[in-house]
């Protein structure tokens, strides 16, 4: 009696899960379908070289992505690459050099950082990020590292290297705070092991927390990733949305996102928004198999 | 069961020792002496402190928040609490041995016992794997993993990693090796190997072993010691402490009404 009663229980639970994993897969479904669908003039007119065509001029009809897919591309990678070792050194902090009570004020303003909106990012990154990435940081970075082709050409404040400071500073808290949770895991014990071998506190970091986190570490930066390619509106703001491919950070450009926000709202032509839904297409895989691969290296990494 | 004589040169020493997490006091004024190359028990109910005891001897207590630990405790005639020395040079030379097998799960089971030779600078290949074979045979180990040596520590059973984590500790040579219950976790057969072994490495280190185990203490151990309460009630040979104790406490213990 007992036992057919909670097994019914069971069945109703395991009813309930099923229906709502195939709702939220038949959304996902439903949204690519409705994303290719408004795609389709313009995949038919494009094609795949819709990818590899640099001009985009809406006047003229001339519609190619890269100059976007490099936006997004370029300063989603230099936000990861600052992004990254700076949020581990916080996420380590956190952990294990300050006192507990300290570290979860330190961890409770990190977290808030991550729950500013985007706008306010934005409106931050031209009244104090751009003044000084036009006064300051540039003509620094002009100055030793000029004679590399990324540091060369004018800096107005606004551009691909403020647009990047921007993401990477909205996605520390991410990385971090993922990272703070799984070095968190970590138990005591693993540490004493490490400390009664004679390490010091930096081997045993790098012995007992960093080295069996890697794998957790590799889908902390995944994520943070997945927020710098399809955040939108600060990067919009910050970024000068000028579709060109050049080769210094200090010039604007345009991200994906940046130029669906720009120009949604006035596309009037059908293959005018055809082409920014097709960007909206490929922002879509893209995101997709970043995450797939970063699955599978996260699958390698945690077997060996 | 060998017993010595005192003339014999005392290696660890522990004077007024006493340990706190934040304000309670686990450690209540500990003084006594080990001898080299002996094997020393440490017996007591759960939660007398033994534990914590073992954890001042390598400093290992203060990688807690929030703990304290006052007094001396003397290797070769040095306070190991003392400013000016190094806490790494200390657990360099004072050996652990945890409750839990605690290999390290990145690491093969070659690179888990050599990892104190890389930690002090030594990468040479074949001084390594030299060591390795000989710490591992020490362990009892070597017969069962000589031959996937760059398998996982993890993917030994609980008493062969037990067994890897000893051959880990004895890698670095240190002179004495703490023990805290290294075989509760294991089954009697991974048990008896571990006591054997521990006949075994006798010859070349001083063992303070903490056990739950009053016949283990009575098989293994010269010299024995009753913790109670954070004190120590009572030291002495192992011979004398199990056949003839001083204190009623310690025979009302070893007779089993107590704790
Ligand atoms: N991390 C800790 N924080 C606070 N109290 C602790 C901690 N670890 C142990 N204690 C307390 O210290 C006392 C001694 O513990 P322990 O040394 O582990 O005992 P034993 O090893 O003899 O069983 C116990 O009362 C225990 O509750
Ligand atoms: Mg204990």
């Amino acid at each position: 009696m007992l036992k057919l009663k909670s097994k019914s229980q069971d069945a109703l639970l395991f009813y309930i899960l099923r229906l709502i994993s195939i709702l939220v897969i038949g959304l996902l479904l439903l949204i690519i379908y409705i994303l290719f669908k408004s795609a389709l003039p313009s995949i038919v007119r494009n094609g795949l070289s819709f990818i590899l065509k640099s001009d985009w001029n809406p006047v003229e009809e001339q519609f190619g992505a890269l100059p976007f897919i490099f936006g997004t591309l370029v300063t989603s990678v230099i936000a990861l690459v600052l992004a990254t070792p700076i949020s581990i050194f916080i996420a380590l902090f956190m952990c294990e050099y300050l006192p507990k009570s300290i570290s979860r004020i330190v961890s409770l303003l990190v977290e808030m950082v991550a729950a500013i909106p985007s706008i306010v990012f934005g409106l931050w990154g031209i009244f104090y990020l751009a003044p000084f990435v036009k006064e300051t940081l540039a003509p620094l970075l002009k100055n030793y590292f000029g004679y590399l082709p990324f540091f060369q050409g004018p800096s107005f404040g606004i551009g691909i290297l403020t647009a990047s400071l921007i993401l990477a500073i909205m996605i520390v808290p991410t990385i971090s705070s993922i990272s703070r949770s799984i070095f968190e895991l970590i138990p005591q014990h693993q540490k004493e092991a490490a400390y009664a071998m004679g390490s010091t506190k930096y081997e045993m970091v790098k012995l007992a927390i960093i080295t069996p986190s890697i794998s957790g570490i590799s889908s902390a930066v995944v994520l943070g990733l997945g927020r710098a390619l399809g955040e939108t509106m600060a990067v919009t703001m910050l970024i000068g949305n000028s579709p060109s491919i050049t080769k210094s950070i200090f010039a604007p450009a345009a991200t994906m996102a940046s130029v669906m926000a720009n120009e949604y709202t006035d596309a009037n032509t059908p293959m005018h928004i055809a082409s920014l839904c097709y960007i909206a297409l490929l922002l879509f895989i893209i995101t997709f198999l970043s995450n797939l691969i970063a699955k599978t290296i996260v699958k390698k990494l945690s077997k060996t | 069961m060998s017993s010595n004589s005192n003339d014999e040169k005392i290696i660890l020493e522990a004077k007024a020792l006493e340990a706190w997490f934040g304000d309670f006091q686990a450690v209540k004024g500990i003084n006594v002496h080990y001898f080299e190359k002996t094997i020393n028990a440490i017996i007591g109910p759960s939660g007398c402190g033994k534990s914590t005891y073992l954890r001042c001897l390598n400093r290992i207590h203060e990688e807690i928040e929030g703990t304290k630990v006052m007094g001396e405790v003397l290797l070769e005639g040095k306070n190991i609490y003392d400013k000016s020395i190094d806490v790494v040079d200390v657990r360099k030379r004072i050996g652990m041995v945890f409750q839990k097998p605690n290999p390290f799960p990145t690491l093969s089971i070659l690179e888990n016992v050599v990892i104190g030779l890389r930690l002090q600078g030594i990468n040479k290949r074949s001084t390594l794997l030299e060591i390795a074979e000989s710490c591992l045979k020490k362990a009892a180990l070597w017969e069962e993993v000589k031959d996937k040596l760059h398998s996982q520590g993890t993917s030994l059973s609980g008493g062969q990693q037990q067994r890897l984590c000893i051959a880990r500790a004895l890698a670095i040579n240190p002179p004495v090796l703490l023990m805290d219950e290294p075989t509760s976790a294991l089954d009697p057969i991974a048990t008896a190997k571990i006591e054997e072994l521990m006949n075994e490495i006798k010859r070349d280190y001083t063992v303070i072993i903490v056990t739950h185990n009053m016949q283990q203490a009575a098989r293994i151990s010269d010299y024995t010691s009753f913790f109670v309460y954070g004190k120590m009630v009572e030291h002495g040979l192992s011979s004398d402490i199990f056949t003839n104790p001083k204190e009623k406490q310690t025979e009302d213990y070893i007779s089993g009404r107590f704790g």
